[in-house]
């Protein structure tokens, strides 16, 4: 790979395009096979690996939306990272048709039988049915493709001549885009992953969803850019006081999670009313109470007490090092919010190579579309007139 | 009863006055760069990058303020430990008396408190605040530093010091007016 420093653009892309698609076409292909051997299973991986990337990209539309409405200096150098995570959302709609297939294995609230036995599946019938939830799943994937190629396209217009009126735009866009964001992520939550236990309800789980969305699009931004570094691109550009300001975000939504996170729990567990606390006794049984151990301790405790430091935040092999742990942990949550749900997997926690290929399946296609818009113009906006301010930033 | 007059002068050390906030970040840098260790730099305003030319070390009010905030950790469990299993236990919706859960939203509340306590004293602390008279206000020069002069003052205390040295040093790297602190 090879930069052209005056431009920011790429003389030579390397290999990453090739590999991650090649990458993905595998996992996709591995994938379609465990289908055949257990396609309960597979849905369930598959709805995993689908909510992990799709989370993703939410975070790194929440950043970018918040990065104009704050008018912020110190992430220029970076929003075109955030911005090029906005490209895989038209793919990601095609990785929500095998859900769509899969919706009899994954949600209960699709069994005629068991809507006919149960008076508040009844009583949810008017939102929790199929018609609905398919005009929903497009409504939400409408706002956010649009809201991304909007925001990218004036990003792109502003490279070729800057104007305040493109700077207006995109705060203005962000403005409101914020306010559908929110809407869409916390319905989005509810119908994907909440109503898989659809008598269970909790009115923070969009929250929550976005806490782990924007915490791992943080940390997926952190690695994108050390991982840059190592082969020298961009390495003047985001220097040690950007991933400074990065880790101090990463940190910040740590304990976001954890506050989201414990704020559902506790209210759940003081009630005390048998089917609000059932979900949390499933995640506490068998193996899944120590997956429920490794997130506490794993996702909020440990991080916390290591990111606290500022040393942490400025030494950039342990900075990438705990960045890779928390999108691991990101998985871990997202697989314990879903396949507890599952007959196979009431019990104990198991684990499957599927888990994993649907992960490289979808991540191999997401990384691409990613690099290859990320690689297609300059890596950073380089019109903005807070460039120059952002590439000398200091970390007071 | 002494007699005023004879009490001798002390001397504080040295002050000089430099134009521009960049004047007197690259004078800082000169001071530190000569090997004084004991001086400070004064300016109506917080100057980007002044603790890296003052050559600072990291601030040790994280450290307290990370103290405060594990105090306030421990007294916080210990508190509602104390008074909800020894002191007066009490069956609360049928939950043991050890229910950690509910401890956790006052845990956290004196986690912060005594956090933001110990950043707030450490700060003061640190500072060696609250302090009513310094050897700098010797200067009658000096009061313009909360309006429009930027100045570095050396320290008498500094291994380095010695007062036509420091002087003559000040006036070399491009400070106005300098003058030595003494008085009562």
């Amino acid at each position: 790979m090879k930069l052209q420093a005056d431009t920011y653009t790429l003389t030579d892309k390397g290999g990453f395009a090739g590999q991650a698609m090649i990458a993905g076409v595998v996992g996709l292909v591995v994938t379609m096979l465990a289908w055949y051997l257990d396609s309960a299973r597979f849905y369930h991986a598959w709805l995993t690996a689908f909510a992990f990337w799709t989370t993703l990209s939410l975070g790194a539309l929440f950043f970018t939306m918040l990065h104009h409405l704050t008018g912020a200096q110190w992430s220029v150098v970076i929003r075109r990272l955030s911005e090029s995570f906005l490209a895989p959302f038209p793919i990601l709609v095609i990785f929500f048709v095998p859900i769509i297939f899969g919706m009899h294995d994954l949600y209960h609230w699709t069994h005629e039988e068991a809507v006919a036995h149960s008076v508040l599946l009844q009583w949810k019938a008017p939102y929790l049915n199929q018609t609905f939830f398919f005009i929903r799943a497009a409504i939400y994937f409408a706002v956010w493709i649009f809201l991304s190629t909007r925001l990218v396209s004036l990003s792109r217009r502003q490279d070729e001549a800057h104007t305040a009126e493109i700077l207006a735009k995109m705060r203005s866009t962000s403005a409101w885009g914020m306010i559908l964001f929110a809407v869409t992520t916390t319905f989005a939550g509810f119908d994907w992953l909440m109503s898989m236990a659809p008598e269970w309800y909790s009115t923070i789980f969009g929250v929550y969803i976005f806490a782990g969305g924007l915490l791992s699009a943080m940390c997926l931004m952190t690695l994108t850019a050390l991982l840059l570094r190592r082969k020298g691109i961009l390495d003047k550009a985001i220097t040690p006081e950007h991933y400074h300001d990065l880790g101090k975000l990463v940190f910040g939504f740590i304990i976001f999670w954890g506050y989201i996170g414990f704020s559902q729990y506790m209210l759940i567990w003081y009630a005390n009313i048998p089917e609000e606390t059932v979900w949390y006794l499933d995640r506490w049984q068998g193996s899944w109470k120590v997956v429920s151990l490794v997130l506490i301790f794993g996702y909020f405790s440990i991080p916390f007490l290591i990111m606290i430091f500022r040393g942490t935040k400025r030494t950039l092999g342990l900075l990438g090092f705990m960045v890779v742990w928390l999108l691991i942990m990101h998985w871990v949550d997202l697989y314990w919010l879903v396949f507890p749900t599952w007959e196979g997997a009431r019990d104990n926690a198991s684990f499957h190579w599927m888990d994993l290929s649907a992960m490289l399946g979808i991540g191999g296609v997401y990384l691409w579309s990613f690099w290859s818009r990320f690689s297609g113009g300059p890596l950073v906006p380089v019109s903005d007139p807070k460039l120059p301010k952002s590439l000398s930033h200091v970390t007071p | 009863m002494s007699d005023k007059s004879v009490t001798p002068k002390t001397e504080y050390g040295v002050v000089a006055r430099f134009e521009d906030p960049g004047a007197l970040l690259h004078a800082a840098e000169k001071v530190r760069d000569a090997g004084y260790t004991k001086f400070d730099c004064h300016s109506p305003f917080p100057i980007h990058g002044m603790d890296q030319a003052m050559g600072l070390k990291q601030s040790k009010v994280g450290l307290i303020a990370g103290a405060g905030a594990t105090f306030g950790f421990i007294l916080g469990l210990w508190l509602q430990w104390w008074t909800s299993t020894i002191d007066y236990p009490i069956v609360i919706a049928g939950k043991p008396f050890f229910s950690y859960q509910a401890y956790v939203p006052v845990t956290f509340g004196l986690t912060v408190l005594f956090g933001a306590i110990g950043a707030v004293a450490g700060m003061f602390h640190v500072n060696r605040m609250p302090q009513w008279f310094h050897g700098v206000f010797h200067s009658e020069n000096f009061a313009r530093f909360s309006d429009d002069a930027f100045f570095v003052s050396i320290e008498k205390d500094d291994p380095k010091y010695d007062r036509t040295g420091a002087l003559e040093f000040l006036k070399s790297i491009g400070g106005a007016e300098p003058e030595v602190l003494e008085g009562e």
